[in-house]
């Protein structure tokens, strides 16, 4: 199925094919972005961001950019007529007909999905609240893809905040679409990953999950190591916040039990749950994960106005 | 013993667990109606041992998909000339829209109150239901 037009909402939006197409278009322009450099010349991309972002807004712009297109659109409701009260399906009424494609972050679970009814243009989902964050998945994927060469038969652990991390709610709910899956979720008790995510993943497919409270228990048999903040704007109680922050660090000698090829991965920002002498080794991959993300965007966005055809 | 004549023509609610009768009686608004209505509380029962009762004297248009979803034990019973003519079985409806709210206090659905969030039953065994716009679970409490 053509994907112009179309939205991304949850990442399971996409078919296995689907994402597939659009992760090796995103690494076929890494490899030559000067042949899409005006492929989207005379497009505008809306960036809605209701919520602060460095950066998936800045990724979304420079990829539009690099295309060749052009950027409209605000990275604070209060300068916006959100603030005047504005519901969001009057903005969009509106946005969509100033845009081509729209992207929106919002803090409010299920907000885009609110969006895209009232849109006539491709609605990106640039992270809800708590949610979804499926261009971050599209991120993380094109990351394995390229260092790992597959996305199955993949131990794929995440650790930190599981409940209120979005951007692992999407790559669990993609990656347990692959054949011979297994995770490993590490998180306090407080951060568990929500009950109706590990419900619905269970209930549909036949994966592995093994939550612990430890880092190291595991970690020879890590092939993939999502590390996330714990989220302090996520939290209702700053006690409950600091007594959480620090609960699980990264550093160098945690990874000498860890496979040779074993991935370290981040959505970014970290505060301190990846010590900085972890940047030194080759297994850490977060900053390469970032780059590639704007590739993968470039891709999707391509996609979505129908300016490339599919690989 | 306490007597309560039958109806000619209306509606019977029986086999409501015992003590969800008064609140059923107030989530269909039947204080409101214009015609008879009566609840009979804690009466014996073979089934359920005892259990709440609530006859209406009108054929009035009742969402029995709410019924479904407070007690699912419940059974209805259409009387036309003193006869029951029609019996229905109640079964948890697996979609509902408009019926409650989501509890997520993070759902879009808080604020942007336009939305009617489509609630899908989860085979879980519990009667939860995901919210279309943020997929939290939601328990349908009376």
């Amino acid at each position: 199925m053509s994907l112009i037009g179309r939205h991304l909402i949850d990442p399971n939006d996409l078919t296995l094919e689907e994402t597939q197409q659009i992760i090796d278009l995103g690494l076929k322009i890494y490899k030559n972005p000067a042949d899409y450099a005006d492929v989207c010349k005379g497009k505008i991309l809306g960036t809605l961001f209701y919520e602060p972002s460095t950066r998936t807004r800045l990724s979304f712009e420079s990829a539009m950019l690099r295309l060749g297109g052009t950027i409209l659109g605000f990275s604070d409701a209060n300068t916006s007529a959100v603030k005047k009260g504005e519901s969001i399906a009057d903005t969009i009424r509106v946005l969509d007909d100033y845009a081509d494609i729209l992207v929106m972050r919002h803090p409010r679970e299920g907000a885009p999905k609110l969006a895209s009814q009232y849109s006539t243009v491709s609605l990106i989902n640039g992270g809800d609240g708590g949610h979804q964050h499926p261009t971050q998945t599209l991120t993380d994927l094109i990351t394995i893809q390229n260092y790992k060469g597959k996305l199955e038969n993949l131990k794929v652990a995440f650790c930190g905040d599981l409940l209120f991390g979005r951007t692992v709610h999407s790559l669990l709910k993609s990656l347990s679409r692959y054949p011979n899956m297994s995770f490993i979720l590490i998180s306090p008790p407080e951060l568990k990953i929500p009950y109706h995510l590990k419900d619905e993943i269970l209930h549909n497919h036949n994966v592995e999950i093994i939550e612990t409270n430890s880092l190291e228990t595991y970690m020879p048999e890590i092939d993939i190591l999502y590390m996330t903040r714990i989220q302090k704007e996520r939290f209702f109680n700053e006690e409950e916040y600091v007594k959480l922050k620090d609960s699980f660090i990264l550093s160098r000698d945690k990874l000498e039990n860890a496979k040779k090829d074993m991935l370290v991965l981040h959505p970014l920002p970290r505060v301190n749950e990846i010590s900085y002498d972890v940047d030194l080794d080759p297994r850490g991959k977060y900053f390469e994960q970032a780059k590639l993300g704007v590739y993968v965007r470039m891709a999707l966005i391509s996609l979505l106005l129908g300016v490339i055809e599919p690989c | 013993m306490l007597k309560v004549t039958s109806i000619q023509k209306g509606i019977v609610i029986d086999h409501i667990t015992c003590g969800k009768g008064l609140k059923i009686f107030q989530k269909l608004n039947l204080d409101k109606i214009d015609a008879p209505s009566v609840l009979l509380m804690k009466v014996p029962s073979e089934k359920l041992g005892k259990k709440d009762i609530i006859k209406i004297q009108d054929h009035l248009d009742i969402d029995f998909t709410i019924l479904g979803l407070i007690d699912p034990n419940i059974t209805i019973n259409i009387i036309e000339n003193d006869k029951i003519v029609e019996k229905k079985d109640l079964k948890i409806p697996k979609q509902v829209t408009g019926m409650f709210k989501c509890k997520n206090p993070r759902c879009i659905t808080t604020v942007d109150d336009y939305v009617e969030p489509e609630f899908t039953l989860v085979p879980n065994g519990k009667i939860q239901y995901r919210c279309s716009y943020c997929e939290e679970l939601t328990e349908y409490r009376l």
